[in-house]
């Protein structure tokens, strides 16, 4: 991570994410979602997985959840992922 | 015995009548007025100086049910005035029973911590009240009861109101109330009384408060000087401008369009759209919007409704006023323009909730109901509906005539959007049954068309049409797709409400989310 990066809106449907490096080692989630009792875990786990594919391994995930599916979440992560290393090379799946 | 009246009365035959003798003044009537009308109306008549003095000469109790209507919806202001005012006196014990509450209603939480109210009856919940409730603030449980299902109750007596606090646009001195002005336009007015009507009809005390003392006779009127007992003038009963927030706000939402056209596809479609035909929408987004496609189509095919019934929109008025629809029944109005025409339209008649809808009166309006097109927060594979819990579990809605409206009608159409974000629409099983689903026959959503299979000449229609028909289990496998497998919610162990249903059977019971 070159600096902290932030993607996604606060829109219903979206999911804000936010990466910056950690001084402690892992990835560190703090969520908040309107749908937290029945999909918390499920969101928290396709973060984390999305994170760790980006190569993410020291770093704070702040994530503010409005109800996003996962291809949104991956898509959020992936974004900032990309952002906070600065790189411009997009790989499409 | 030699009466007043110098004739002579059999003392015996008296005696037997059990009736007293005539005397020139009865002490209980005083005597004859003289005064003109315009003296009399300031010198004698119901208007008390404050609501402390009307709490006082109904004779309010520790332990007895008050209640209020919603005609004002979120713009209410009866209901928290009336509680301030009786815990300032120090009642204790004390149950109300309004047609709905809502978000507006949030400081009764500190009347509940007080133990001035400790019971419930309504409709619905909205806001931080729901949520302390939901939470288990009550030790008793709320009842929740549909707007039919209350009707009957208030009148079989399952539900005896002992005063009936009753906010009026206008009212004269004697008590004829009604839920707007004559002759003003852009009064502060709700329109209909239909829920008010049966409490002032059934309550054995009544309160009318108003903020505008107008000429007798006020008529027509909603509520009748006979069931009147007293009036107290107070600053505002309601602001007209929330009537129509939230659940009844008109849609600009494209997936709820897209519903609302599919919707009335099926209408068309469903053998139900012919000439004399009768309808009502429900609140909510889609069902809505549905009148936008319908008119459209009723012009086009010149088809014309014989009545509207029950939460009259702008819509519904603006095609009675094009000749589109014959009769307007209106036990609620749903916005502004609503509220105002059943002062101008001779045929937007204002009807009450037994009228509409009590469930043991085969004349009930919404038994001669054709088609009603109601939403959902949740439905089931089974057809059976929420409309009072969030995906959450948490109360957040009314079930209004919702149950009541979707046994009544021929044919019941349910609109909903498959997911609202990731939360699916349609499930396996819905926090809680309101509306069963024997009486649902339709569920439209942006993801396609099932039919109940109840209703088989229906989907062979639906499918003659080239509408989009699949299956209740492939909607809901859809969105268990797109969204995953939620986990169960942290319910507790606590009931905190009855669900009933029309009859007054408990269809399902609300219990307490642990955080």
């Amino acid at each position: 991570m070159i600096n902290p990066a932030i993607a996604g809106t606060m829109e219903s449907g979206d999911i804000m994410i936010e990466i910056r490096d950690s001084e402690n080692k892992g990835i560190h989630i703090e969520l908040e979602s309107t749908v937290m009792n029945q999909f918390g875990k499920q969101i928290e786990k396709v973060i984390e997985e999305t994170a760790k594919a980006c190569g993410l391994e020291n770093v704070d995930i702040i994530a503010k959840d409005k109800g996003s599916l996962d291809c949104t979440i991956r898509a959020r992560v992936t974004t900032a992922a990309m952002r906070g290393c600065g790189k411009t090379e997009f790989e499409w799946k | 015995m030699i009466n007043a009246a110098k004739r002579d009365i059999p003392q015996d035959v008296l005696e037997k009548s059990g009736l007293p003798l005539y005397e020139e003044v009865n002490p209980k009537l005083g005597p004859r007025e003289t005064m003109a009308l315009d003296e009399r109306l300031s010198k004698k008549n119901k208007i008390l100086p404050g609501l402390e003095e009307a709490i006082r000469q109904v004779g309010l109790k520790d332990g007895m049910t008050i209640s209020f209507h919603h005609h004002f919806r979120d713009g209410e202001k009866i209901v928290n005035l009336v509680l301030d005012k009786i815990a300032e006196m120090g009642f204790k014990n004390i149950s109300v029973a309004a047609s709905s509450l809502s978000s507006v209603h949030e400081p009764m939480i500190e009347h509940i911590k007080n133990g001035v109210v400790t019971h419930i009856e309504t409709s619905g919940l909205r806001g931080k009240l729901a949520n302390a409730i939901s939470h288990g603030i009550l030790e008793d449980p709320v009842i929740f009861r549909s707007h039919g299902g209350r009707a009957s109750a208030i009148k079989n007596g399952d539900l005896h109101i002992d005063v009936a606090f009753l906010g009026a646009a206008s009212c004269d001195p004697y008590g004829n109330a009604s839920g707007y002005t004559l002759d003003v336009e852009g009064d502060a007015a709700c329109g209909s009384l239909g829920y008010a009507k049966v409490d002032a009809q059934y309550a054995d005390k009544v309160v009318i408060l108003t903020n505008n003392i107008v000429g007798y006779p006020n008529m027509p009127c909603a509520i009748p000087e006979t069931q009147v007992d007293c009036i107290v003038e107070v600053e505002s009963i309601g602001d007209p401008n929330k009537i129509s927030s939230g659940a009844t706000r008109f849609t600009k939402n494209p997936h709820d369009l897209l519903i609302s056209q599919l919707a009335a596809k099926v209408i068309e479609a469903s053998g139900y759209f012919k000439e004399g035909f009768s309808m009502q929408t429900g609140s909510g987004g889609a069902s809505l919007a549905v009148t936008r496609f319908l008119r459209d189509m009723m012009i086009e095919k010149d088809i014309h409704a014989s009545f509207a019934l029950g939460g009259i929109t702008s819509q519904i008025v603006s095609m009675h006023e094009e000749g589109l629809i014959g009769r307007i029944l209106d036990v609620q109005s749903f916005d502004t323009v609503a509220a105002q025409s059943i002062k101008k339209n001779k045929y937007h008649c204002e009807i009450d909730a037994n009228f509409y809808a009590n469930p043991f009166d085969e004349g009930s309006a919404l038994h001669q109901l054709d088609i009603v097109i109601l939403s959902a927060l949740e439905v089931d594979t089974d057809f059976n509906v929420n409309v009072l819990t969030g995906s959450d579990g948490v109360i957040r809605g009314a079930i209004g005539g919702h149950p009541d409206t979707a046994a009544g009608a021929a044919l019941t159409i349910l609109t909903a959007p498959l997911m609202r974000g990731r939360m699916p629409t349609v499930m396996k099983e819905v926090n809680t049954v309101v509306t069963p689903g024997s009486t649902i026959d339709v569920v439209v959503t942006d993801q396609g068309i099932a039919v109940n299979p109840r209703r088989p000449e229906i989907r062979e229609r639906l499918l003659k049409a080239r509408l989009p028909v699949t299956t209740i289990e492939e909607l809901q496998q859809k969105a268990e797709k797109l969204a995953g497998v939620p986990e169960k919610l942290p319910f507790g162990e606590k009931v905190v409400a009855l669900v009933t249903y029309r009859d007054g059977s408990v269809i399902d019971v609300v219990r307490n989310i642990e955080d």
